[in-house]
Parts: structure tokens; C-alpha cells; sequence
């Protein structure tokens, strides 16, 4: 009886915690929507954003959970990340983020691959991540599918909040991890193959006559749907060759298309822009290496310049670090040209628009998810600590890292 | 045949204008002084002349007329970084054919003209050390070097002894890097094994020569790994040993105390474990920052904290870039991290200068602001520990070697297209996969 008694406290308190109401003060609010509020506060209820404003026009209610620092953000949102398929220890057991046996697999699926227990999804979530767009890596033709999850959470439906896009790669690491295809050539043309082949499938799959429709291809279903833009090509191009070859796949095919990665973006920016193609940009401190290697930490300013829409990301890293946190990224490309408010805004409502999440998350607007960040500093500062995580507004880290 | 003279003549012309350069004295006033020799200096006056710094002090010093006068109101001048262990300048070291290679020297491999240079300085790095990798038990012996922009890894040392023999250290490590197929050990206490049966063999050799008693005839024949070895064992070369897990730490204090090499301990991953007993073994650590834990087993207890708690120990501590696993670029921002850690600033500063420069025995000529010493020096437009401070300028003996303010540098500063053809290499300590 008194066991039982125990559990039902604690099943209750672990009820209060997550239905805890939560006040942020800030001596600085970033929204995201408008300007930044002075000594501001936001109020968290059930899970959302209540109320923001000057701390000065309202009251925060008694049983309101308050944090405070010296800036407060929304929480920062990864636009591409392999955590959770790629682990801490970096071994083959660890690493699900890219299958080996074939360049062309579109149907591996994230969901089925998605570790939210993997250290590394708390290790960026205690630096304010609380949004992450992850899933298959760069590497393949076409590696699979990815997922936008909230790094918490004990299995991957309770982690996800959007099914992602497909990752497509072009680039001399895909000849280099694969026999087929050996060239980038051949790249292209077995890409296109396969295009055509779902062309054809979809045009039978609206036959009349059941019996010619085709059996099921789970290949061929997702490409389909690809082509009728139901699903969007998350695209790594680094080089300016690829990116312009992309850009004349999509042009072909038609499909939806996001450019990933665009290390020489700064050689085609008007092709890009005349494409309408959002970029979710490397991180700006991948190794100058491979395709990379003519990188340059001044390109997230110049697509800002040349009015294409981009967020930032950490991107995948076969060594050490593991992962890359893209608030550090950001803060980088803030010293290399972009404002202080447009790097903010490529790890927060810019990245949200662009991998389709911004309903939900990527600013401080009621209804919005409770999802918040409390630092002791301007948040790009090497010495600054983020002080307080809250996602779905429960406080998930008051420690500051 | 007209044409080569005169490029020769120009050739005369530019050094004979260097060394008047050289002569010049030069004045830079107005920035705020960290000179890691006491507390920082505002408004401060920086005099070098010949190569060499002659005076370090605030506004009321009194400066030569004649001299040139560089106005650095605002900025903030710090000693040149000394980065005790990078990959910069395309060498190598061992190859597969041993697991331990004390003959094997890096300065054979390097290129003078290698951009990763230029990535140095424009980090404000003015000495390195430069390692083979780590995926031996010792992959060679490391070279410290100016990155000078000269056309010989000659004119870029900064120490060579009196034999001629030693220009930097011996690069060693333990732990999973240098674990592998026969030659190789297979486990931790075979590389351990094989390393004490190499210091075995030069004590050995060592009295084998004591017992010539410089007799020509009685002396052992000459062997390079053994000469090498002896001047390990003789405290002449100091061991980098890259090591991250605190058991492989005490695995090397162990052997140090063993053979009594003189050793600086590198990466240090798990060091604020054993921070008591590095202290107590007067080793130095040098620390590699990396953005998150794992990676591979050994790096999995990362800390941010591991500076402050080695210093608190009363390590001597450092910070280095492993370039390229972390950028030259950046290095101030090691120590930043560091700073965030909770290192006290000062310390910060010092970890990226003097104390590199101590791990290197340099410190007599580099890695503080002091009359006589190497007029090495940066001129940052900030904080040094801001991310949004830059390298402005960066001195090696008394001339400017980057101008970020000049296009050709600023390249060099944030990449671009063509600015490093051959990328990094990241064979050095990672290894990689």
C-alpha cells in the first residue's frame, strides 16, 4: 500500500513537472517576430507561448516556474544534422547514417533508424538545440529519408515533429564510398535513369485497367511522390559544378528541392537565386577539405546579400567532433559578415521556414511551442553559457553549459 | 639570361631593403598590452627594433624619434601564439612498415610554400610545433618552426643545437590511435611493451658509449634510432606524447618515471581525472578543443572545464590546434573555450603563449612581450577571447607577415576559391577512418 501511495506522488509530481507553467525573463528577448523586447518575459502554458512582452505590462502569475537571464532566444533549430543516426562512439554499431550497399536507396527511412537515447542528441539539446533536422547523411545518390525531431522524448514518435525530405548528394564522396557509379558522369545518368523510371511508374500507377498497374516498389512509391513535389529533395552540392547540376535536375524533373551544404555558392549566387532554391549552408567551420575545400566563412554574408533565403547547420563529421553544434556556427558567420540578427535568425525562424517547421517552432509567438533558451551573454560569445533549455515547455536543462 | 640577373638583382634589392627594414625601429602604441609576462598595459607602447623587442610599457615611455610609429589605438596586442602541436606544412612521419620510428624526421617532408602556413598566421601563430601523426607508438621526430614566408624549412626553425641534430622533439602516442595489424600492438599493454623494449635498447647503447669512454674502435656502431633515443634519454629532446584517456595518461607517467624522458602530455581528453598526479609528475599538458565528445571512445569525456581544473592542479597548461582537426585559424578560440571553462583570463593567454612556449623550451626566445625575446607579435581589433575579434596583423621577428586589411591576406583569413588547393590532412592525430 505505501509503494503504492509512493508511485502515485511521483507520478504526480512528474505530471507537474510537465504541465509546470514557466516564466523567462530576459534582460534582452529575442523573438524572432518583430523587435527584441528589454527585460522581457515569455510565458509558457501547456506546452506553448502564452504571452510575450516588456516585463512592465503584465504580471507573472504565482505559480509560474521563472527562469531569467541576461538573453533569451527561441530554441535553436539544427536545419541539418545526422544525431541520433550517427553516435558518440563513432564504431560501425554506432553509425547507421549511411548504408554502404548501394548508392541509390531513397527508401531507408530515418524513422527506423533514429536513436533519441543517443548521447549526443542531449549533448547539443543542453546548447540550446531543441530542434533538429536529422536523418541519412550526405554520401549517396540518394542516402534517405530524414526527420525533424525535438531531441527528447524515449522513442521516435514521441522525438518527431515533421516526416523531413529525402537526402540526395552529388558530389566526389559518392564515387568515393561506392563502386557504382565511378564517375560524376554516371552519377547523373543513373540519377536521371531512375526519374524516368518513376515517371513511368506513376503514369501506371493512374492506369485504368487495374490489372496494369505495377506492384508496389517502395523505391519507385517515394520517387513518385518526389516528382508530384509531395516530398522535397534535401540536395548536397558543395562545388559549383554540382550545385548547377542540380539545379538542371530540378529544372528537368521538376521535383521541390532544398540545396544542402553550397560550399561554392558564392560562384553561382545568381543561378541560385534565379532558381528560387532555399540553402541550408555548411557549417562555417567544415575542414577547407575535398569538395569543401574552397569554403569560405564569409558565404552565409553573401547569400544575405544576394537575397536568397538560407539557415545554418552542423552538418555531418566522420571524425572528431562527432557533431558540430550550429549555434557555434552561427556565431562564426556572425563575425565574418552576417548581422548579429540574420545568423540568429539561420538557426531559428529562417531555418524552421525552410525545413517546413516554422507553424511550430523558430520564434516566441503565442501558440508557438514553449520551446526556449536562456544564456548569461550575447549568445555567439565563445564565454557566453546557455543557462536554461525548455522544449515544449518543460525545463530541460537549468545547468549552465 | 638579362631576365634572370635582374631578378637576381631584385632579390638583392628586397633583402638589402629587409634588413634595413630590420634595423628600423618600430613603435606601436595605443593598444592595450597582454604581454603574459604581468597585467595587461593599456594605452601601451611596444618598441622593437633588429628583430628583437626592445621595450614594453605604458604611453609615458619615452620612443626613439627617428622610429616608425604604428598607431593601435583600440586594438589589443598579444604575444605571437605558440601552437605546440599542428600538422601545417604538408609533412609526414613514419610510415607502416614499424610501429616505432625514432629516425624518421618530419622536417625531411615539409613544404615551405604550403598555404597551411598562411592559415597559421593568419590565426597569429608565429611558432609551431610540427608533429607527424599519431598512429604510431612514436611516428618521428617534430620540428619547431617560424612560418616565415621563405622558400627553405631551414630559415623557418627557431631552435637548433649546437651537433646540428635537434630541431624539436619526438612525437609519441598511445591509446587506440596507434593500435593496429602486426607491426603494430594489438592491445594497450603490448604498446606499452613495445616502447619500453625501444627505451631498454638505447639505455643499452647509452652504455655502450659510456663504456667507450670516447674511444673511437670500442664505440658502438652509429644507428639513428638509437642516436635519437639518446638524446631522449639525455633530456635533450623533449616526447609529445598524444594520450586522452586518464589510464593511458598514468600509462605514460608511468614509463616517464620508468626512463626519465622529459615529456609534454597532449590532448589530454580526461585529464582533470588525474589533474593530481600530472601536477605531481611536473608534466605539462597541452589541450586540443573539439566542439562536442566522442568521435571515438577516448574523447568521450570531453570537458570544457579540463583547462581550469589542470591550472587549479597547478599543471602547467596549454592549448594547441591539431591542425587540421581544429583550424589555425581559430586557435584563439581554444583558449576561449577554456575562458569559459572557467580559466581565468590571464591564464588563457598565457596557455597560448609562454607556456607553449615552455613545453617547447623556447621560452627564452618566444611567447611573451619582453625586452631581448623575438619580437613576435599580434595585433587583434579586439577581445582576444570575442568571437567577433579578428587577427588584424601578425609579426615574426620584427616584420609584418599578415595584413588581414590586405586582400591577398584576408584570403588566407576566411578561404575562398583556389586559397588552399590541397585541403587539410587529416591522417595526422585522427588518423581518421
Amino acid at each position: 500500500m505505501k509503494r503504492t501511495i509512493n508511485v502515485a506522488i511521483l507520478v504526480a509530481s512528474a505530471y507537474s513537472l510537465m504541465t509546470a507553467q514557466v516564466a523567462i525573463k530576459g534582460a534582452v528577448v529575442y523573438t524572432m517576430a518583430g523587435a527584441p523586447n528589454k527585460d522581457g518575459v515569455v510565458l509558457l502554458k501547456d506546452g506553448k507561448v502564452e504571452r510575450v512582452g516588456p516585463a512592465s505590462s503584465f504580471t507573472i502569475p504565482a505559480n509560474y516556474k521563472v527562469l531569467s537571464g541576461a538573453v533569451v532566444t527561441p530554441g535553436i533549430v539544427d536545419a541539418h544534422s545526422t544525431v541520433g543516426l550517427s553516435g558518440i562512439l563513432n564504431i560501425p554499431a554506432d553509425q547507421m547514417q549511411l548504408e554502404k550497399s548501394d548508392a541509390f536507396q531513397p527508401e531507408l527511412r530515418a524513422i527506423d533508424a533514429y536513436n533519441p537515447r543517443e548521447p549526443l542528441v542531449e549533448f547539443v539539446r543542453n546548447l540550446g538545440i531543441t530542434t533538429l533536422h536529422t536523418g541519412h547523411a550526405p554520401g549517396a545518390l540518394a542516402s534517405g529519408t530524414t526527420i525533424v525531431v525535438k531531441p527528447i522524448g524515449g522513442t521516435v514518435q514521441e522525438a518527431m515533429i515533421d516526416p523531413g525530405m529525402v537526402a540526395f548528394t552529388l558530389g566526389s564522396n559518392v564515387q568515393s564510398t561506392y563502386k557504382n557509379p565511378g564517375t560524376s558522369g554516371k552519377a547523373v545518368a543513373t540519377l536521371r535513369g531512375e526519374f524516368i523510371k518513376a515517371q513511368d511508374y506513376t503514369k501506371k500507377l493512374f492506369a485504368k485497367d487495374p490489372e496494369k498497374r505495377p506492384s508496389r516498389d517502395l523505391k519507385m512509391e517515394l520517387l513518385s511522390r518526389i516528382l508530384a513535389g509531395e516530398v522535397r529533395i534535401l540536395y548536397t552540392a558543395q562545388r559549383a559544378t554540382e550545385i548547377m547540376t542540380v539545379l538542371r535536375l530540378q529544372k528537368e524533373f521538376g521535383f521541390k528541392l532544398v540545396l544542402d551544404g553550397a560550399a561554392e555558392a558564392y560562384l553561382v549566387l545568381d543561378e541560385i537565386k534565379k532558381a528560387g532554391v532555399p540553402v541550408i549552408l555548411h557549417p562555417t567551420m567544415v575542414r577547407p577539405n575535398g569538395d569543401t575545400r574552397n569554403v569560405s566563412m564569409e558565404t552565409a554574408a553573401m547569400l544575405k546579400a544576394a537575397g536568397i533565403p538560407f539557415a545554418l547547420q552542423s552538418g555531418f563529421e566522420g571524425y572528431v567532433p562527432k557533431t558540430r553544434v550550429v549555434l557555434f556556427e552561427a556565431a562564426l558567420a556572425a563575425a565574418n559578415g552576417l548581422s548579429f540578427d540574420d545568423a540568429l535568425a539561420a538557426i531559428t525562424i529562417n531555418a524552421a521556414r525552410i525545413i517546413g517547421v516554422d507553424n511550430r517552432v523558430g520564434s516566441l509567438e503565442p501558440g508557438k511551442d514553449g520551446d526556449v533558451v536562456v544564456f548569461d551573454g550575447d549568445p555567439f560569445e565563445y564565454t557566453t553559457h546557455v543557462c536554461g533549455v525548455v522544449i515544449n515547455g518543460t525545463v530541460v536543462s537549468e545547468k549552465c553549459h | 639570361m638579362t631576365q634572370r640577373w635582374s631578378i637576381a638583382t631584385a632579390g638583392i634589392v628586397c633583402l638589402a631593403l629587409e634588413l634595413f627594414a630590420q634595423d628600423q625601429t618600430t613603435v606601436v602604441r595605443g593598444a592595450r598590452i597582454y604581454s603574459a609576462e604581468g597585467a595587461p598595459i593599456e594605452n601601451g607602447v611596444l618598441v622593437v627594433r633588429g628583430g628583437t623587442i626592445v621595450a614594453v610599457g605604458d604611453a609615458g615611455m619615452s620612443v626613439p624619434s627617428d622610429a616608425t610609429v604604428i598607431d593601435a589605438k583600440g586594438k589589443v596586442i598579444i604575444p605571437g601564439l605558440v601552437d605546440t602541436h599542428s600538422h601545417v606544412g604538408g609533412g609526414s612521419g613514419g610510415d607502416r612498415s614499424s610501429a616505432l620510428h625514432p629516425d624518421v624526421r618530419i622536417l625531411d617532408g615539409i613544404n615551405p610554400l604550403d598555404e597551411s602556413f598562411k592559415k597559421a598566421l593568419a590565426g597569429g601563430i608565429t611558432t609551431v610545433n610540427i608533429m607527424p601523426g599519431s598512429g604510431h607508438l612514436m611516428s618521428g621526430q617534430t620540428v619547431y618552426v617560424k612560418p616565415r614566408p621563405v622558400r627553405t624549412v631551414e630559415e623557418m626553425l627557431v631552435y637548433v643545437d649546437a651537433d646540428r641534430t635537434i630541431y624539436g622533439g619526438m612525437k609519441m602516442a598511445n591509446g587506440t590511435n596507434s593500435i593496429g595489424e602486426k607491426p603494430f600492438p594489438g592491445t594497450r599493454a603490448k604498446s606499452a611493451a613495445l616502447v619500453r623494449q625501444l627505451f631498454v635498447k638505447a639505455l643499452d647503447y647509452k652504455s655502450k658509449i659510456e663504456a667507450a669512454k670516447g674511444i673511437a674502435d670500442k664505440m658502438p656502431k652509429r644507428d639513428l634510432e638509437m642516436e635519437a633515443m639518446l638524446q631522449i634519454l639525455d633530456g635533450k629532446r623533449i616526447v609529445h606524447h598524444h594520450t586522452h584517456r586518464a589510464d593511458d595518461i598514468i600509462t605514460v607517467l608511468r614509463l616517464q618515471k620508468e626512463f626519465g624522458f622529459r615529456v609534454v602530455l597532449h590532448h589530454v581528453t580526461e585529464a582533470y581525472l588525474v589533474a593530481k598526479e600530472i601536477a605531481e609528475a611536473k608534466a605539462p599538458c597541452s589541450i586540443i578543443v573539439i566542439d562536442s565528445p566522442g568521435g571515438k571512445q577516448e574523447a568521450l569525456n570531453l570537458s570544457y572545464e579540463n583547462g581550469a581544473a589542470l591550472v587549479r592542479a597547478g599543471v602547467l597548461t596549454g592549448f594547441h590546434t591539431d591542425d587540421g582537426i581544429t583550424d589555425s585559424r581559430l586557435f584563439l578560440r581554444s583558449a576561449a573555450f577554456g575562458v569559459r571553462g572557467g580559466l581565468a583570463r590571464e591564464e588563457a593567454i598565457k596557455a597560448l603563449t609562454i607556456n607553449g612556449a615552455q613545453m617547447l623550451d623556447l621560452a627564452d626566445r618566444v611567447g611573451s612581450l619582453k625586452p631581448a625575446k623575438d619580437a613576435d607579435f599580434v595585433i587583434l581589433s579586439g577581445d582576444p577571447f570575442s568571437v567577433y575579434t579578428h587577427v588584424e596583423q601578425t609579426w615574426i621577428d620584427g616584420r609584418k607577415v599578415l595584413d588581414r586589411s590586405n586582400a591577398e591576406d584576408h584570403k588566407f583569413a576566411v578561404g575562398g576559391y583556389g586559397v588552399f588547393p590541397d585541403g587539410v590532412t587529416l591522417d595526422a592525430c585522427g588518423g581518421g577512418e
